[in-house]
């Protein structure tokens, strides 16, 4: 009942839904430009449509609508400094600079054929997008989105890999992965025309993504192709790459795999990392010093998302097809499931508030998010989205990695 | 009533038999935007997996595709869809994919 009071009070708001706000976005605009702050905003990706929901999480609500935004099938966002830009990466290869406050697109470019994520400079100078097609990344003057050069993904004369897993570091760097060459790159942009890039090799068969430690340490891809994950130390005077987990599937035959494993975003909790087992309804446990196994925890399907609340106590795990319409809380300290909850189908992603107290939750097919408490797991909101997939707040902007 | 429905499709292997009615078609239609979408691009232009376009597809041979989708690729991250889809539900899907999905 309480949520239903609440749901009618945002309606009536002229700027509270996404219809309204469609209809009368320059009506918005003013009033938001004048009274807002941009750190409790954040985005809702709604990929069918190639729009944005710009969205408020201290209220919560649906802001304003930013339409035109091209394909944004696996679409990811980083935010500015200052928070009030999002920078959206497009499946399309768009690459597009959204003023939160304004609801507008400042300066959108078409920077390849197909691409996979970006990041963001320590410094908020320079954007970094990972592309697909033509493999490798580019990197782009972060106020005008003008072009600063490109580090060709070209690990055999003429041949380029698909690149993934993109993070920033700290030292105006970026970390990614090459999915067809087994490669980890570090590339140092202090000199953005001229990045210096170290190349690691032999890394493990297929990395599909990558993250790095909210310290800009530790480095980990995940690897499709065999049993385990590639770890590098970033502090280390001479990062090389070294496996972890190996051998985590025992040889056994690994179930399908439906949708593939997303590591940002991930989960360290206290002294362990959390993370997904390919083909497998189990989330690996390993001591974060070690990075030796120390544990397992059966959960409901493949993982796809493991992610911690912002104080580590508990983890929020969502799954792939067909059993992707349940979400599970682990507890990091007893590493059991404690709590489970079906928002319905086609769950996709997940975005805590800065500190914790609520989570949101995109459920694709039944076109709407959830806003869960995360102390009762009580639902306090749902908002109308078409097609949700990633939520991204801005509150991000302060982090490294993300 | 919807999102019950769509929720029971999204859990349940899908075994209908018998030719595909419209509301499965619609269903299939979805998982190949929505699901094979988050591998191949929800417009089918490729991602980690290939492009799925018909000027990429349209010589091909449909059983062939079918087979693909529903035994994999081994090897690659292409799954088996068997379990899920059904033979008729495969081959429906392989010569949608050849037409071009409607915008």
């Amino acid at each position: 009942m309480k949520r239903r009071a609440f749901l009618g009070g945002v309606a009536g708001l002229a700027c509270g839904t996404a219809a309204a706000a469609a209809k009368k976005a320059s009506a918005c605009e003013g009033v938001e430009a004048a009274l807002s702050g941009t750190g409790d905003l954040g985005l809702i990706v709604e990929r069918a449509d190639g729009s944005i929901l710009v969205v408020n999480t201290s209220r919560p609500q649906v802001v304003s609508k930013v339409e035109n935004l091209g394909d944004l099938s696996h679409a990811s966002a980083v935010f500015s400094r200052d928070q009030r830009f999002a920078y959206l990466f497009g499946r399309d290869g768009g690459l597009s600079k959204v003023d939160l406050v304004s609801a507008r697109i400042e300066t959108r470019v078409i920077q390849a054929g197909n691409s996979i994520g970006g990041a963001i400079s320590d410094d908020g100078t320079i954007i970094a997008v990972a592309n697909y097609e033509p493999g490798g990344v580019r990197l782009f003057d972060a106020e005008t989105l003008a072009p600063l050069t490109e580090i060709a993904a070209e690990y055999a004369p003429g041949v380029r890999s698909k690149t993934v897993g993109i993070a920033d570091v700290p030292g105006r760097r970026f970390v990614f992965s090459l999915y067809d060459a087994g490669e980890i790159w570090i590339a140092d942009c202090a000199n953005p025309s001229k990045p210096a890039v170290q190349r690691l090799k032999n890394i493990g068969r297929l990395p599909y993504d990558g993250l790095v430690t909210p310290s800009g340490r530790h480095y980990f891809a995940g690897l499709f192709g065999e049993d385990g994950l590639a770890h590098v130390d970033l502090w280390a005077p001479e990062p090389e790459a070294r496996k972890i987990l190996v051998g985590y599937g025992k040889g056994e035959e690994k179930l399908p795999v439906y949708k593939m494993p997303h590591l940002r975003g991930w989960a360290q909790a206290g002294d362990r990392l959390l993370l997904p087992a390919i083909g497998r309804h189990e989330v690996l446990v390993a001591d974060s010093r070690t990075l030796d196994e120390a544990g397992r925890i059966q959960v409901h399907g493949q993982p796809v998302f493991i992610v911690a609340r912002p104080d580590g106590r508990h983890a929020w795990v969502i799954f792939a097809h067909p059993r992707n319409d349940t979400v599970q809380v682990i507890d990091t300290v007893a590493l059991r499931v404690i709590h489970e909850m079906r928002p319905g189908p086609a769950v996709l992603h997940m975005e805590f508030t800065p500190r914790g107290h609520q989570v949101w939750i995109s459920v694709r097919d039944a076109d709407r998010v959830d806003v869960y408490d995360t102390q009762t797991f009580a639902k306090v909101a749902e908002l109308p989205a078409r097609k949700p997939s990633g939520i991204f707040f801005t509150a991000r902007a302060q982090r490294i990695g993300m | 009533m919807v999102v019950i429905a769509a929720s029971f499709f999204h859990v349940r292997p899908l075994r209908g038999q018998g030719p595909l009615d419209q509301v499965r078609k619609t269903e299939l239609e979805n998982l190949v935007r929505q699901d094979c979408g988050s591998c191949h691009g929800m417009t089918m232009k490729g991602g980690l997996g290939r492009s799925l376009l018909p000027e990429r597809l349209r010589e091909a041979d449909r059983d062939g595709l079918a087979a693909i989708i529903l035994d994999g690729i081994p090897g690659t991250p292409m799954p088996p869809w068997r379990g899920l889809l059904t033979e008729a539900e495969a081959a429906w899907i392989a010569g949608r994919l050849q037409e071009g999905l409607a915008k």
